[in-house]
Formats: C-alpha cells, structure tokens, sequence
C-alpha cells in the first residue's frame, strides 16, 4: 500500500514550503522517521520525514521548487507496485521559483485532491458521536486526546479524563492571569481601533543616559569570563526586569480579555535574510545576564541559518528590537500580535546634554515604546519606560 | 492423546468451547474437559431445547388466536408435549453434535472425564494428568438447585427443576414456578400453553424483577390474559411435599394463601459448580457471593489460573461467558483486546412477548440521579406488527439530556430479541439517538419501532 509524502505544515503558520534539498533519489529503500528532504519554510529550513516504509517510487516536487502545504510532493511504495494512480497528483505545481531565496508569489496551486493531513487518515480524528460532543461542549481539541477504544478511537472516557484546554502551553500553570475586560476598557479598545487599524498603537520615547551603563558593560567584559556582553544584552535583562515590576505592560490582548504574565518570555528581532524573526528567551526575568547573552547567540545564529524549531520562535510576552548598530537614532517598531508592547532601540551616540546648567557630551540612547492602546495607557506605558531608564542609568537599580 | 497443551479449558459449555476455538486460531494448542456433552447446559438443558419449546408454544397460540382471522381455517387443534420435547432434543443433539465438529475442525483436543485442577497449570482427569503450557481456563459454569430451608429440595418427580422440566412427557394439570425471572417466565408460557393451571411465586415486587418495570409490567400483563397467574412479594412459608401433588403456603400482602399443584418448578437461581475442583488447594479465592474473584482479563488470583462464564460472575449468560472466553485466549495470546463492556451485555428472555434490554433501567438512571429522557414507542402504532399481529409491546430509549448518549434501552416485542442488536451496536460504539435516528430503516419492520422511540426520546416522534 503506497504512501503519498506531503509537504507537511511543519510549524503553525506554514502555509508553503520550498523542497531545498533531496537527501534521497528515487529508488532508495527508506523507512517510517528517515529525513526526506529539507524544506525550507517562511522561518526556518525543516526536515520532512518519511511517514511509512518501503522505496522511494517517484519525486513529484524537485529541488528549488515551493509548494502548498498539502501538496503532493513524493510517492513511497513497494518496489513494484503500480503507483499510476498517483499520476493525477504528480503535475508539477505551478509556481517554481528557484533557490534564490525570491518568495514566491501565491505559491504552488497542485492539482487534484491534495490529502490535507500528515498520517494518511485525512484529519479526521476517529472519535465516537458521544466523545465528539463532550469535547466539543468543553472545549477540548479531539486530536490532542489519546484514544483508548478500538483502533485508537477517542471515546467517552478519554475525554473525561482529557484536562481542560491548556491556554498558552509556553507559560504553563500559574504564568498568568486572564483579566476580564473592564467598561473601560471595551470602550477605548473599540474607539481606538475604529481609528487605527487591527492593533491602536501610540509611541512613547525616551532619551537614556548610557555613561553608566557603557561603564559597567566595559568592566564586565574586562574580567574576560566568557561571553562579551553587548549593550542590547544589558538592554534586554533590563527590559525583562522592569516588565516584572510593571505587568500592565507584560500582556496579551486576547479580543475578549488581556492575559497577563507573571513570567516574561522576549522576543528578540533578528534580521535574517530576506527578513525578520524573532527567537524567544524563555523566562528571561529568570536569567542572568551572562545566560542571556549566550542564549542570543545561540538564537540570532541559528535564526540567520533558518534553523530553530517553531516553539524558539513563538510564545513571546514583549519583544525587543534595536537597530542601533544601523546607526538608526528611534524608530518606531509595529508591536508582535498578541503582544501588547514592543520596544525599538536606536543607537548609543555620544551627544550634547544639560546638567547642572551646563552643557557636557554624553553618552544618550533614545528607545521608542511601541503600545497597544487597547491594553496599555499612555501613563502605564510611561511608567514603564521610566523604570527601564532608572536600571540603565543606574544598573545596580536592576537587582534593587 | 498428548499430554501437554498450551491451554487447557475446564468444560466444554459456551464459554469453555468458544475459549478454545479462540485459543486454536490465535495458534495456541487447546483441550477442553467435559464431564457429559459438549455445549454445556446451554446446548443440552437450557437455552437451546428451551427455545424449541417456546416456539412450540408460539406457534399454538398463534394458530389458536390468528389462524382464523388470518384466514387459515383449522379444527381444534391438538398440542403434544412429547413430540415438542422431541424436537427440541433433536435440536439439542444436532448442537452438541455441533460443538464436536467445531472442536475438530478447529483441532481442539476433547477429552471426555471430569477434572480436578492441580497446582503448576495442571488438571487431573481420573488417573492421567495434563499440563498447560500458558494456562487453565476455569468454564464448569453453574447447575439447578431448590431452596431446602423451606422443604424444597428437588426431588426431580413433585419438585423439579428445569433439567426435568425439558423433558416431561405430559403437562401437569396445574403447575407452581418458584421465580418470575427468565426461566420461570419462559416454563410458564410453554406450560400454559400446553395445557397446565400455571401459578408463578416471585418474592421481589415484580415479575422479571431485574428488567425496566415497564416490562415486567407489559408481560405481566399479558400473562395475566391468558390467565397465567402471578403472585409477587410473595414468600412462601411452608410446602409439603407429596408424591404427586405439593402444597404451599404462601403470605401475599400480609394475607396466607394456599397454592397446590401437581408438581412445582424450582426457578429461583443456579448453584455455582466451584465444589471439588481443587481450588482451595490451589488458592484460587472466591468471592463474597461464591463466584471465582476474578479481574478485568479474568485472571483468578492464582497465576496460570483463569475463569469464565457463569462462576466468574454475573451477568449468568451464555453470551457472556463466549465473550469472556475470546477475552482470554486473546489475552494469553499476546494480544491486549479491548476491555469487555459489561455494561452493554443484552439480556433476553424468550417467552411471549419476548423482553430485551440493555444498560441501565430507568429505575437505575433515577437512582443514579441521571439527567434523563425517555423515548417510546408502542407497536400497536407500527404498521408490520399489526400486518401480523403481533402488537404487544413497545420499544423504550433513555436517553442522557447532555450527550443523547443511550443510557440504556428496554424492548417488549414479539421478536425483541433481534431488534436490541442495533442499540447493542450503538451503545458500544458511543452513538447518540440521533445516530439511530440518521440511520434509514427500512419499511416496514418492526425496527421502525427503533428509530421512534429515539426520535420519541428528542421530542419528535413522527408515528405517533
């Protein structure tokens, strides 16, 4: 029995994928789990992975070529078993671009009824009529239930004993708190939007005295104990930390409430090429500096490689972006949905200030806070940049 | 006769025979035990020759009241116990036959003898003893029995169970049954018919007492119409046995009356055969009521030690036991099957109207304080029952108000014990009423009374 090899949607907001690279020919022996091919998708190169055994009959997709997700892309099958009938589905897509990295535009269009799912059933989970209605009054997805009746059917039991829907699986029990909307709130979230768009954002910026901060970074770094810290390291724990002292800023908006964290997961823009993403630090309030600094790294080399994994680059809290190494004074960033703050750092530059009357030449770098007005106030927003400013113009505010 | 087997099977009845066939096409070598015919009581002296009767039994009164108006026209027609008895030991021998077909076929060694279990998975049959390699499977299953703290020890001539009842050679002219469950009901509509005053005694407050008491209701009635007579909450305080007639005092709402008949038929229960077998000496332990414990693969608490059909524990059904038996070869082959349902066992007796059910009662679903509905439907309303006559009865559907899962379900039909197959199905695959709803039936059948009553239990019954 011949198995159809899909492009698989390999992380959630997959919707294309390029086949970059055959790692086998056709008329290998493959079995069920062996990699198949890289396939290269919007945030990351992905291995697609054979899903039964037998012999790599024929290659529909070739390299360089973007297909839909659901695509038919090759054929495993006995070595001499008919495939023919898969000839309806091997035309080869429609849209070829090559390797060059150009996105495709409205990619492949395959023909035929392209299978949808990854194991071959179609995405019918097998469920009995009662367990189909109990899960669906309570909220629970059938496919993530294990079934225990005949042939792994989700019965009645199963889903008796599912746990409720888990909320956001990144934080885990006790990471946050969903708050009900308020009149008020409903009330400028509706106004505003009306006004701007999907998301109601305002800016708030803020010029930092770095003197002391560039100082400890300096002496930091002269201890020569492993990774060079660099300003946006400083800039991200500093970022983490006020967020724990303001959690009015640390949030979701969720349509009919706000999710609040108690836990701050941030998201870190990295330009790759062709684009943007953002790998996440996971409970960065948690982290040292040092553990930051190597994390980003870590995240920022393998985002330029295409190579981290689909949970590295969701589930974020609030994100950071700087382009203060493009010489960039203040930008302002457009925030990550759902989250409902993003701060834009601009450049480290050495000029003119006031103090004591007099003029002296410091050392200034101007952040852009980019809110959603539908869960964060002008106020809150400014509260939140002052204690941002307080820990990096005097750092040891950080741990105070 | 080799010696040694994989598995080996104490009795050769529906659930020890079936064992064994599973055992053999899951590869397992297998030998069955059985002390007198294969196919157990069921083939020999219950189910089988019982249901020859019954249709005996149908078959006269159908001719009795309908022939004439169906336009069939017959003198007085003249019943003969001897000859129904005769068919149905026909019927019985083709069976048991049967079974030692299926045991050849299916290369199942049979060995003829009664066995005592030996510790180490062995059994002993007179002077030869035989290993199981795997297993032994425990089927001795269950035997008649009077009740002797009131004077009624069968005596197999005045009192008699149904091994005798099987076979009598004429109707007594008046007939008392101890116990309106199955066996009880289903003597009094073969004896009725044939002629005897029949008089049943139940203690509980309802004949069938562990069916819907819309059943137990339904039947009664129309045993009452043929003046079958049915005193419940009865105790029977005293008998005194003769040697051709017996007379019981019997307290009915606090008032004693007297009941005498020519013999009396002991339907109070079945006495379970877990004497001399060797348990004790093993350490196979019994439970409160004196079936073999047993866990959810039936295994005793012995290892190598397994038990099935009516000593493992009720429900006391062929079925059941067939069930428990592919259970287990299936367990000692290796396989993990699917737990057996025992919540959704159907459970039937034969007399007219047949009554069929399973899951809960609706005595059951208030007890439960189960947020329920009740569908029904009488086939006085279905249009096949009245083309043929055969309007007793009604189809009853509870339904659970959250899921329409089916709770449980409750027939009384001429042929109910082929129409509850479909909500056996239902039930163990968790489908709602509107399942049996979205399921077309045909026209016109007395199924159709099926797909009422769960409409009926949603609130649009079409038909009525």
């Amino acid at each position: 029995m011949a198995t159809k090899v899909v492009m698989e949607a390999l992380s959630p907001t997959m919707e294309e994928g390029q086949v970059t690279k055959w790692l086998k020919s056709e008329g290998d022996k493959v079995a069920s789990g062996d990699t198949l091919a890289e396939v290269e998708t919007d945030k990351a190169v992905m291995e697609l992975v054979a899903r039964g055994d037998g012999v790599l009959r024929k290659i529909v997709v070739p390299e360089g070529t973007t297909v839909e997700v659901g695509s038919l892309v090759a054929v495993i099958g006995a070595e001499d078993e008919d495939i023919s009938s898969f000839a309806v589905d091997t035309a080869i897509p429609a849209a070829v671009e090559s390797s060059d990295g150009g996105a495709a535009d409205a990619a492949a269009v395959p023909t035929g009824a392209a299978p949808a799912a990854v194991s071959g059933d179609g995405d019918r989970v097998k469920a009995s009529p009662v367990a189909r209605r109990m899960a669906s009054e309570r909220g629970i997805d059938l496919a993530a239930v294990h079934g225990s009746g005949p042939g792994g059917r989700v019965v009645k039991r199963d889903v008796e004993g599912a746990p409720p829907p888990p909320a956001a699986a990144i934080t885990g029990p006790g990471g946050f708190e969903d708050v009900p909307l308020t009149q008020i709130r409903k009330t400028i979230a509706r106004r505003l939007a009306q006004s701007t768009g999907p998301v109601p954002h305002f800016f708030l910026t803020t010029e930092i005295d770095m003197e002391r901060a560039v100082e400890a970074r300096a002496a930091l770094n002269a201890l020569e104990e492993g990774p060079r810290v660099s300003y946006n390291d400083i800039v991200l724990k500093v970022v983490a930390a006020a967020l724990l002292q303001h959690r009015a800023c640390n949030a979701w908006w969720q349509g009919d409430h706000i999710r609040y964290f108690n836990e701050v997961h941030l998201g870190v823009a990295v330009a790759v090429k062709g684009g943007l993403i953002t790998p996440v630090i996971r409970n960065a309030h948690l982290k040292t500096l040092r553990q930051i600094a190597v994390e980003v790294r870590d995240l920022a080399g393998r985002a330029r490689e295409k190579r981290l994994q689909p949970d590295e680059y969701t589930g974020s809290t609030f994100t950071v972006s700087n382009l203060g190494m493009f010489d960039i004074d203040q930008f302002t960033g457009v925030i990550n949905p759902p989250e409902a703050g993003l701060l834009a750092v601009g450049s480290i530059v050495e000029k003119p200030a006031v103090e004591d009357g007099r003029v002296v030449i410091r050392k200034r770098m101007r952040v852009t806070m980019s809110c959603d007005h539908r869960v964060i106030d002008g106020a809150t927003g400014a509260q939140y940049l002052q204690t941002v400013r307080r820990m990096l113009e005097n750092p040891l505010a950080i741990v105070w | 006769m080799p010696k040694s087997f994989d598995v080996i099977v104490l009795g050769g009845g529906p659930a020890g025979y079936v064992c064994a066939i599973r055992c053999s096409q899951l590869g397992l070598s297998a030998a069955v035990i059985e002390r007198d015919k294969l196919g157990g009581v069921c083939v020999n002296i219950g189910c089988i020759p019982s249901k020859a009767l019954l249709h005996s039994a149908h078959l006269a009164n159908t001719i009795r009241n309908h022939a004439k108006r169906l336009g069939i026209h017959v003198g007085d027609i003249r019943l003969d116990l001897s000859a129904a008895v005769k068919h149905s030991r026909q019927v019985s021998e083709q069976n048991s036959k049967g079974v030692g077909f299926l045991m050849k076929k299916h290369k199942v060694t049979v060995i003829s003898g009664t066995g005592t279990l030996l510790p180490g998975k062995k059994v002993a049959v007179d002077t030869d003893t035989y290993t199981a390699a795997k297993a032994v499977v425990i089927a001795t299953g269950t035997r008649v029995k009077g009740i002797p703290q009131i004077g009624l020890e069968i005596d197999k001539t005045t009192v008699i169970s149904s091994d005798e009842a099987l076979f009598l050679k004429e109707a007594p002219k008046s007939l008392a049954i101890v116990g309106a469950g199955a066996v009880g009901m289903e003597f009094a509509d073969i004896f009725n018919t044939f002629g005897s005053k029949v008089t049943v005694i139940e203690m509980l407050p309802r004949a069938l007492p562990i069916e819907d008491a819309d059943c137990s209701d339904a039947v009664t009635q129309v045993f009452q119409r043929r003046k079958i007579d049915i005193l419940t909450g009865a105790t029977i305080k005293s008998a005194k046995v003769g040697a051709d007639s017996v007379v019981l005092e019997v307290e009915v709402a606090g008032k004693v009356r007297t009941v005498k008949a020519d013999k009396v038929l002991m339907a109070a229960g079945r006495a379970l055969n877990t004497e001399d077998l060797g348990l004790e000496a093993i350490g196979i332990k019994l439970t409160d009521t004196g079936f073999i414990e047993t866990d959810d693969d039936l295994r005793t608490s012995v290892d190598g030690y397994y038990c099935i059909g009516d000593i493992s524990g009720p429900p006391m059904l062929a079925h059941k036991g067939s069930r428990e038996g592919v259970h287990v070869a299936e367990v000692l082959s290796g396989q993990r099957p699917q737990a057996i349902k025992y919540d959704n066992i159907p459970s039937v007796t034969y007399c007219y109207p047949e009554v069929a059910s399973i899951g809960l009662t609706e005595e059951q679903c208030k007890e439960r304080s189960l947020d329920y509905q009740v569908g029904r439907f009488p086939f006085s309303a279905n249009g096949r029952a009245r083309a043929t006559i055969e309007t007793d009865g009604f189809v009853k559907i509870i339904r659970d108000k959250k899921y329409g899962e089916i709770l449980g379900a409750h027939i009384v039909a001429s042929h109910a014990s082929e129409l509850i197959h479909e909500l056996a199905v239902a039930r163990q695959n968790e489908y709602t009423v509107e399942e049996i709803d979205l399921a077309v039936h045909a026209h016109p059948t007395l199924s159709e009374a099926v797909a009422e009553a769960a409409l009926d239990s949603l609130g649009r019954v079409v038909h009525t």
